[in-house]
């Protein structure tokens, strides 16, 4: 039975970006492992040999040239969507550096 | 009798002939949800302005030379639609409100085709769920008792095509999502095969597993609906290139030379008594109309839903790491980057997905991926392959949809995977990106609704549509209407 501890938790939160509330640090604990218990059951089957299916339907990349076909979406229009400032037709992003 | 609550066979009729308008058809559709919705909360964007000026347009034209002409549908809360707010029902994109700046290919194709969109309907947050009971807008009630879930995520959907809302709505189906609400509300629901539509615009939840396919009145609306979206898309690279068949044309009433396999590991402990013999009446009809039953075993059935909660949470884990408050979404108010990510996240997604995320950043993370998600995605290859062999001996097979009917509001609260096993009967098809449905087939005990599902081949659309058609059309259970 997998169980996931606090400290855990704690860390694939912040892999993730996430923050949690304090309820949620509280539940997760139980409510994951109660999930990471019921797929433990995958490990009752014999893969051995079996390949992975990644594209169920088996259709493989098809390439184009690589021109522009998009129009319908003009760049003022992608930027109007975002919640921050914009300068000169850029994002500006909190500091990366802290 | 309401005009929305028309099949889009009937209204079609009845547009060509001038016997009703396009206006008459959206306002009825609109009066109902006005008087409705504030019990249902199935609708969580409203689009009226711009679709009567639509349905005034169409009749000003005069022409419905379409099958989908003039016909007002709803679409779940994850498909783009310019200039509408697309929220996905979560908080992450409800403040400021995301409007997309372009169409989906599903709702751009509905449009050339003459649908017309008035809305939006309610889901689980991103799609995450089994009822809508994590949408940032409230639960949706089932229209046959409304202290029941209508289920989810496509809740909403299922919800006010019942209710007559609209002619017919758009779902989305990752692992169960089209055929659960559908079955709780009496609905008919396509989940098509993985690639059969595309998802281009639609918000996404696993990519490996996410499928667009109709909610409708009746099975012949839902060949009507999916002949008009189905297709390859360039803007999909996943979307096949094979001719969508005219499925309206080939539904047949007679199952004569048709094998239906039921499989035995369908039937699990707890299941609803009233699910149970209702499968038995069904088998009795489909023999009745000339189709020959076979037993059939699925045997990796029961991992199918453990396969579900790795390869999603993983896939929802990468697909929801776009939600970072840069190009959309809610505001920070922090200074530095990691703060700012943290907090818009932490605050702008709810429980579920929460859940998700960290379920799959752990799955995916150094050490455990070849136990976790590379070994769910082998699994997948034995469920794909038990139908393939099944397909071999039969032509469609037959289940219930799910093991009890609609759940009372709250009934899950604490206990996800309770709430996971919901779709269990859904999984194995979407493991093995097969098409299956739900059919409106009865009422339990309590009377509430029951759905039988029908799974065919990968791009074997037109075998269910055909064999949910013969079914529907000797039980006529679609007649029965909820009271609201």
């Amino acid at each position: 039975m997998t169980t996931l501890t606090r400290d855990q938790i704690l860390h694939i939160a912040k892999l993730a970006r996430l923050t949690l509330t304090d309820e949620e640090i509280e539940k997760m604990p139980k409510e994951l492992s109660s999930i990471l218990s019921y797929v433990d059951m995958l490990g009752e089957v014999n893969t051995d040999g079996v390949e992975p299916t990644a594209q169920v339907t088996g259709i493989e990349t098809r390439l184009r040239e690589d021109t522009v076909t998009q129009s319908d979406a003009s760049s003022a229009e992608l930027l109007a969507c975002s919640p921050l400032p914009i300068t000169e037709h850029q994002i500006t992003t909190p500091h990366a550096h802290g | 009798m309401n005009i929305s609550s028309l099949t889009i066979g009937e209204a079609q009729k009845q547009l060509r002939a001038k016997k009703i308008s396009a206006m008459e058809l959206m306002e009825g559709c609109l009066e109902r949800i006005g008087r409705v919705d504030g019990t249902l909360n199935a609708v969580v964007h409203k689009n009226f302005e711009r679709a009567l000026e639509e349905a005034k347009s169409i009749d000003a034209k005069g022409v419905f030379d379409t099958p989908l002409k003039g016909v007002p549908y709803l679409s779940k809360d994850v498909f783009s639609e310019k200039g509408v707010a697309t929220t996905a029902c979560s908080n992450i994109l409800r403040n400021p409100e995301y409007v997309s700046p372009f169409d989906s290919t599903t709702t751009a194709r509905l449009k050339a085709a003459g649908a017309i969109s008035i809305g939006k309907t309610n889901t689980d947050e991103f799609t995450m769920g089994a009822s809508t009971e994590t949408s940032c807008f409230g639960v949706t009630k089932n229209p046959w008792d409304t202290t029941r879930v209508a289920g989810g995520s496509s809740g909403g959907s299922a919800a006010a095509v019942s209710a007559d809302e609209c002619l017919f709505a758009l779902g989305t189906d990752t692992g169960g999502s089209i055929r659960q609400p559908a079955a709780y509300c009496s609905v008919v629901g396509v989940r098509p095969t993985y690639g059969r539509t595309s998802r281009y615009g639609v918000l996404s939840m696993a990519s490996s597993l996410d499928t667009i396919g109709p909610m409708t009145k009746t099975v012949e609306d839902a060949a009507l609906v999916l002949e008009a979206i189905a297709g390859h898309d360039p803007m999909d690279g996943t979307t096949s290139l094979k001719p969508v068949e005219p499925y309206s044309q080939r539904l047949s009433k007679s199952m004569k030379g048709v094998t239906v396999g039921v499989p035995k590991e369908y039937v699990i402990d707890g299941m609803d008594q009233g699910i149970l013999s209702n499968l038995e009446e069904a088998k009795k009809v489909l023999v009745s109309l000339g189709a020959t039953l076979k037993e059939i075993s699925l045997p990796h059935t029961k991992y199918a839903l453990a396969t579900y909660y790795v390869l999603c949470p993983s896939e929802v884990s990468s697909n929801m790491a776009r939600y970072d408050g840069i190009r959309f979404g809610k505001r920070g108010g922090k200074s530095d980057l990691k703060s700012h990510y943290e907090s818009v996240r932490g605050e702008g997604f709810g429980s579920e997905v929460k859940r998700r995320i960290m379920i799959g950043t752990y799955a995916l993370s150094s050490g455990y991926f070849d136990a976790y998600y590379l070994k769910a995605q082998k699994v997948r290859t034995l469920i794909r392959k038990d139908f393939e062999d099944a397909f071999q001996s039969v032509d469609v097979i037959i289940s219930p949809v799910t093991p009890t009917p609609a759940f009372q509001i709250g009934a899950h609260n604490n206990d996800p995977v309770a709430m996971y096993l919901e779709d269990a009967f859904m999984d194995g098809a979407v493991m093995a990106g097969v098409p299956a449905l739900s059919v409106p087939a009865g009422f339990s005990m309590k009377g509430l609704p029951i759905g039988l599902q029908f799974m065919g081949p990968q791009w074997g659309e037109g075998a269910i549509l055909s064999a949910a058609y013969a079914y529907e059309q000797a039980t006529k259970w679609y007649e029965k209407k909820p009271s609201i």
